[in-house]
Order: structure tokens, then sequence, then C-alpha cells
């Protein structure tokens, strides 16, 4: 059964490990994938570890739908404590791991100690190793797995690692498989480099069993047919995510030369720029979406690279952000990020930040050693990348991440970070649209708009849309607005969308098959049948709701224990004090009002059941069944 | 009418739907060494080509089999295994030049793509048009109109750039 995969507890300072069933039971309260890594996390993890030392867990799994007739399950998530944070770390990736993980047996790896010498997992069907790494220690994401491959002597085999970046603790240094999946955030990269573990590579071929396969392939095609024909999945498949650009950019919600300006202009940057060197789109395991682009630069003096994305992400991190508008720019440097194993978003908000205090004087050539870090110095950006990823020269400064590089450049430097928990945040500008602001600022792992953004706030959506989508599977009849100027009800959007993505993250399938970016695609209710003809296991869509409330608060309560105050869930002076420069007239001079903002946090607690300090009240921990937690069941 | 299973690799985004959905419809599990299709991925190069049996009309399998296990199926346009007659030598698997004869190590028997009966799921599955199931006759005429399609463009550009001069 799809239930009968393994949780493994490897310690790499000893090179014992033991393996255990799951039981149900953790899944009735888990499910799977972010969700259980984040108990087991809470429950593996002693309060203040340091997060690169050996005593900091590392948590790899596949979601309970992973491998099953639901597309795009293929989500692999990684946890431990964040090096960037120091709270929870949780990050998610796409490629083709996840499915081999579940064929080799099983669901989660928790991985603890370090390793004397550079080492990699292997594992397959049921069976792991430790395995030296001397030979791939030094070499990039991509050469990695091909060798790692050739070692195995399977070109099946499915491998996760980390570059360069990665081995030399770049606290945003991130994880990745293919040429592009990437657990980006929160730096679990420098965690498995902190390990001395270089890759964890799988294959397997064990029977994946599906409960009711008849109606799982019927109900899975008719999920399918809906998602296809939905104007979002035709654009997804076209442009991938740098549709979006167009419309954010359009609008004036993007942030531009770190946060001087809300829109670029003169920017070459616009989606339809990849169809001068594309090579067709790739999908991840099961999906439909296939929403990342081959590329290749075929002449200049790029002329070679090839890559797959971007990501809108990398345009803002490589385009706006910086000031640079041209295109190619942000080919090469995605191209970089992965082959160093970098989060994109914090790389280009590292050096966005860098040329801001570059601009002011902070920096000074000096502190550059004299590279010029100018606006749309399109060289020096892509240099930037490979010095952050060698660790030198001031690379080394921005690889310890905002907030230790800001106290180590002093001055006025930290005045000019745009973070949230020591988190950069996305290339987003969230002035003009409180929802967003309070997402960034409350969600789990810092700053970020894969844990609780309501994006379809920013389409205007008619009341009766908002209702339906908002109004439940936990009754809700307070307000809605349709205005995303407005701050009126959009703490219950922003819960909402924390619970959806925390339930489509523990059942591993990816975001852009739930309402994200389209208000039309899958929910708690599809969820409920997936779950059912795929595994058996039945849930109501209010007891996946509770589910994903259990795992949140966890997370939450990590957090706590780690010493978060109200004070963290904020945003920087600058969303407050300056107003949005430029625009179109519905976002232009527009800031976050402080005292709005505050009650918009009062009010996300007390649907959580949280009291005014963000601490989850008694009787929420007993409602949820976390008051005795930790209780070690795993 | 016979019918045709033919590939498109160009539309294939190596994403393995048909591989999933082949195996739980023939098997009620998920497992790729179970299915009749395989994707043949190099994940560095970007290169995706779905792998299946080719149903062809001078079938080595067919020649090689010494039950006679294996036989045309002219009116379904397949190659079909006749699990009363084989007796699992294997013969089948190694005389085949593309990989179609598969083995399935879970219930010891030879497998390979029978086309459901007429309604390939992995082409009900396959949402990039990558898999299709069309008339064998008219076969070459989808490949020549997307050809002539290319080669219209490239026309009409010409002429373009010939009329702005």
């Amino acid at each position: 059964m799809a239930l009968n995969r393994k949780i493994a507890y490897i310690d790499l300072t000893t090179g014992e490990f033991k393996t255990a069933p799951i039981p149900i039971e953790m899944r009735e309260l888990y499910l799977g994938g972010r969700g259980l890594d984040m108990y087991l996390l809470y429950n593996h993890i002693e309060p203040g570890v340091d997060p690169l030392g050996p005593d900091n867990v590392l948590t790899v799994s596949a979601g309970l739908l992973g491998a099953t007739l639901a597309s795009a399950s293929t989500r692999t998530h990684i946890g431990a404590k964040s090096p960037l944070t120091g709270f929870i770390g949780s990050s998610n990736m796409g490629g083709y791991f996840a499915p081999e993980l579940r064929w080799a047996g099983f669901d989660h790896l928790v991985i603890k100690g370090k390793a004397e010498s550079p080492s990699y997992l292997w594992i397959h069907n049921g069976e792991i190793e430790i395995r030296d790494a001397s030979d791939v220690w030094g070499e990039n994401v991509f050469d990695t797995q091909e060798l790692i491959r050739q070692e195995l002597g399977d070109p099946e085999v499915k491998v996760l690692c980390i570059g360069i970046a990665g081995e030399n603790m770049v606290r945003y240094a991130n994880v990745m498989t293919g040429m592009k999946d990437a657990a980006g955030r929160s730096g679990m990269g420098a965690v498995m480099g902190s390990k001395n573990l270089k890759a964890i590579a799988v294959r397997g071929t064990m029977d994946l069993e599906i409960r009711f396969p008849e109606q799982a392939l019927e109900y899975n095609q008719s999920l399918i047919e809906h998602i296809s024909s939905t104007k979002f999945a035709k654009i997804m498949q076209k442009w991938g995510t740098m549709f979006i650009y167009g419309v954010t950019n359009t609008t004036g919600l993007v942030r531009v030369r770190n946060f001087q300006l809300n829109q670029q202009v003169g920017g070459n940057i616009e989606c339809e720029h990849i169809e001068k060197y594309a090579l067709g789109t790739e999908g991840c395991y099961g999906c439909i979406i296939h929403c990342r682009h081959k590329y290749q630069i075929r002449e200049g003096p790029h002329a070679g690279i090839y890559g797959q994305g971007p990501e809108y992400t990398s345009q803002g991190a490589f385009g706006m952000e910086v000031g640079c508008n041209e295109f190619e720019t942000v080919l090469v440097a995605n191209h970089l990020v992965n082959k160093y194993g970098l989060d994109t978003l914090e790389t280009g908000s590292m050096i966005a930040w860098a040329m801001e205090l570059y601009e002011k004087g902070i920096l000074t050539d000096e502190d550059t050693g004299n590279l010029k870090l100018e606006w749309g110095n399109d060289e020096v950006v892509l240099e930037m990348i490979k010095l952050i990823a060698e660790r030198k020269g001031l690379g080394d400064i921005l690889a310890e991440g905002p907030l230790r590089a800001a106290k180590k450049i002093g001055k006025d430097s930290i005045k000019y970070l745009i973070h949230v928990k020591g988190m950069s945040n996305l290339h987003s500008d969230e002035r003009p649209t409180p929802s967003l602001a309070l997402g960034i600022a409350t969600g789990s792992r810092g700053s970020d708009h894969l844990r609780s953004r309501p994006a379809i706030d920013l389409y205007h959506l008619p009341q009766e849309l908002l209702r339906k989508i908002y109004g439940g599977p936990k009754p809700y009849d307070g307000p809605l607005s349709s205005d995303y100027t407005s701050y009126e009800g959009k703490p219950r959007m922003v819960l909402w969308q924390e619970m959806m993505y925390e339930a489509i993250d523990s059942v591993g399938v990816c975001k852009f098959h739930s309402i994200f970016l389209s208000p039309n695609l899958i929910a708690f209710e599809e969820l409920s049948k997936l779950i059912y003809y795929n595994t058996g296991l039945e849930f109501t869509p209010e007891e996946i709701w509770d589910i994903a409330d259990r795992a949140y608060t966890i997370e939450r309560l990590f957090n706590i224990r780690e010493g978060l105050t109200r004070e963290h869930d904020w945003l920087v002076d600058r969303y407050f004090d300056e107003p949005t420069p430029v625009g179109l007239p519905i976002v232009r001079n527009k800031s976050i009002d402080r005292e709005k903002f505050k009650q918009m946090i009062d009010e996300y607690y007390e649907m959580h059941g949280w009291d005014e300090n963000g601490v989850p009240r008694p009787e929420t921990l007993e409602k949820l069944g976390l008051d005795a937690e930790p209780s070690h069941k795993l | 009418m016979e019918m045709i299973l033919v590939v498109d690799h160009e539309k294939c985004t190596g994403c393995r739907a048909c591989e999933m959905v082949c195996s739980v419809k023939h098997t009620g599990v998920n497992n790729p060494t179970r299915s009749r299709i395989n994707v043949i991925k190099w994940p560095m190069e970007g290169f995706d080509l779905p792998m299946l049996c080719q149903q062809c009309e001078e079938a080595p399998c067919i020649a090689v089999c010494p039950k006679d296990a294996l036989s045309q199926d002219l009116v379904l346009g397949r190659v079909t295994l006749n699990y009363d007659l084989c007796i699992g030598c294997k013969m089948c698997v190694t005389a085949c030049p593309f990989g179609g004869m598969g083995i399935d190590t879970v219930v010891q028997r030879v497998i390979k793509c029978d086309l459901c009966d007429g309604d390939p799921t992995c082409v009900r599955f396959c949402d990039p048009g990558a898999l299709q199931y069309v008339p064998a006759s008219t076969v070459n005429l989808m490949k020549k109109r997307d050809a002539g399609w290319k080669f219209s463009e490239l026309m009409k550009k010409s002429s373009l750039i010939s009329s702005n001069e």
C-alpha cells in the first residue's frame, strides 16, 4: 500500500540506521511530507542547537500522495532548523526524487549527526548505505548527479545533492535535483554541507499500491481535464511562472533596485523573450502543467549555457532587484545559481541589498574588492554569484544571509534590508497589498510567498467567488473584501491559504495544482477524494483543514521554542515609512498602515487561537491534540 | 480501421504520466518497472523519449517464440501475447530491438503493450499529446501536415522579407 512506506533514522556520526513503519494514526494526524516532517523536527531537534552543528536534524520526505494518481504528486520536502533564520527550515522541490524514494520503500528520512568525511546516502529497495563522496565533493550540482549515476551504474538513479555553496555552508544554499528542481529556501543545503552529506541517491522498484485503481484513474482523468482546461494551465504551459512579470510589473507590485522602485522601466525581461532560447518544456513527475523551459544560449559571450527555467523568481532576483534589464543575464544567473546550489531568491536579494549599500557609500570599492556594484551591472552580478558560492571577498559576508551580513557590515546597512525573520523577501512589493504583507510577516519560515500568499486577492474576484473559496471548509461569515488594497477580511484569506499550502505540501502535490495562482484549481474537497481513492484513508475537507492546522501550529511551537516573539511577525520600516513611488494609480503612493497592520495581526492570531503574543492558547493546543508535544511517537 | 500508437518526442515533457497510468491500469499498483511503456530520459540534456512495443509487422518476438504464444492481431494491429501458451523463456525479450518486451518480476512473466484492447490509457492521460492513437492509413498525413506547417512558416517569413525589401 501507499501507506506501508517506512521512516528511516540515519546517524551519520556512527553510521548506524534503523527503520520503522509509520503508524496510520500518525498519517491521520499529519498526512506525510511537510506535515509529518514538522512533527519530526519538533520531536527530534533539541531547542537551541546550532543549525550547522551535528545536532541539527535533517528530514527528507515524500508526501502521502507521492507517485499516486494525482497530477504532480512529486514534491520532495526537506526540513531542518534553518541556518538562515534560526527558526523552522522547510523547503520542497519538484522533479523525480520523491516517487523514487517511495519505490525504494521510504517516505521519511531523519538524518542526524555528521559524517567524518564527505559522504552520500545510497538508498535502494529498503537498503541504506553510507558511501564515500570524496570524488564528487567540489563538483557542481549537475556533474555530481551524473557522476553518482555513473558510479552506481544505473541511469535511473535519482539524486538530490548540494553544490559548492552547500559545501561552503552558504546560509541560503539549496538542495537540488535535476537541472532546476530546488528546495531553495531556508538554507537546507547548508545543513547538508555541515553534515558532510553531499547527496542522497535513490532507486526503487517496489510496488506502490493504489487503493482503488479504477476510481483513482477515473477521478484523476477528470481532474486533469478540468485543470488543463483552465486559462491558468494554458498560460503556465506556454510561459511558466514568468508570465506573472507582465501583470505585476505593469501594475507596480515588484521591487526594483532593492526597494527603491516598484516598477521596472526599460526591462527586456518579459516572458516572451524565452522563445529565442527555448528548446521546449519539461514536466515534473506526472504533471500536466510542465511549467519549465529548457533553454540554451546559442551565441555571444555565454554561448553554450544550457539550463531549465527560469522562474519568475529569477526574473526578479537577477532582473528587477539588481536593476538588470537583459533577459540573457537572468538566464545566465539562473544557470549559475543552480550549478552552485544557491537559492536564487536570497542570492539576488543579497546582491541587490549590497548594491544599495554601495550606492549609499556604506560599502566602498575597498569592501567590494573594486567590483562596481552599480545597478544594472550585469557582469558584476554574475561575478557576485560566484563569489558568494565560493565565499570569497564580499561574497563571504553576503553568504551569511541578511542579518548576519548586516551585523558584519555595520553602519546603517540593516536599514536597507528587506527581510522578515532574517529571510529575504521575494521581489514583490507588498506595500499596496495588505493581505500579501500579512502573509510574509507571519510566514513560519520567514518572509515568504509560498507559506500563505493569497495571490488570487490580486484578481479583484467577485464576492460570491471569494465566499465560495474562503468561506469553507471551516465556516467563516466575516468580511471578505474584493479590493486588494483593503485590510478587511484579509487575515482569513491568509489563514485559508496557510492551511491549503500545508495540506498540499503534506500530500506532496505541487501548489500550482491548488488554489494559489488561479481560483479554479483544487482545494480541500478534491484533496479529500484524491486521498481516499489513492490510499483509502477517509478525511472530510474539514478534517484535512484540522490536520493542516495541527502541522502549522507545530511549526509555530518550534519557532516559539527557538525564541520567536510577536516582534518577529513584523515588516521592516520601509514598508510603513516609504510610500510606493510609481505604478498604476491603485498602487501608487501606498504604504502599510502600522495601526491597521497591528490589528490585522491581532485578528490573524485570534483566528488561529493564539494569544496576543502569538502563542497558541492551551485550549487551542488541546483541541489540536498538541498539548503533550513533543510526544516522541516517531 | 487499423489504428496505430505514435510517439511525437518533440511534444513529450518527460513527465512519465504514461508509465504511471499504464502500470496502474495493468497491475493496480504504480511501479514503472511493471509499466509497458517507459520514458527514457536524459535529465541533464532535457531529452525525453517514450519507448514501447512498436507492434512490428515482421516481429522478431513472434519469429523467436517457440510456442507460438505471440501472434499478429490484425483487427487491432498489434502483436498479442497468449499467456496460456507462453512458457516464459524470454527469447522475445532478447529478440526485441526496442525493449518492447519486458519482464514483470512480481508476477514472473513477460509483458508487452496490448494497446489496452483499443483504448490506450497512456494516450488518454498524455496531456501534451506526445502519444496519439490514430488511423494507420493516415499516420503519415499527420506528419506531412506538421512538416508542411514548418515549411509554410518558413516560406511566409521569406516572402515577407522579400516584400519588405
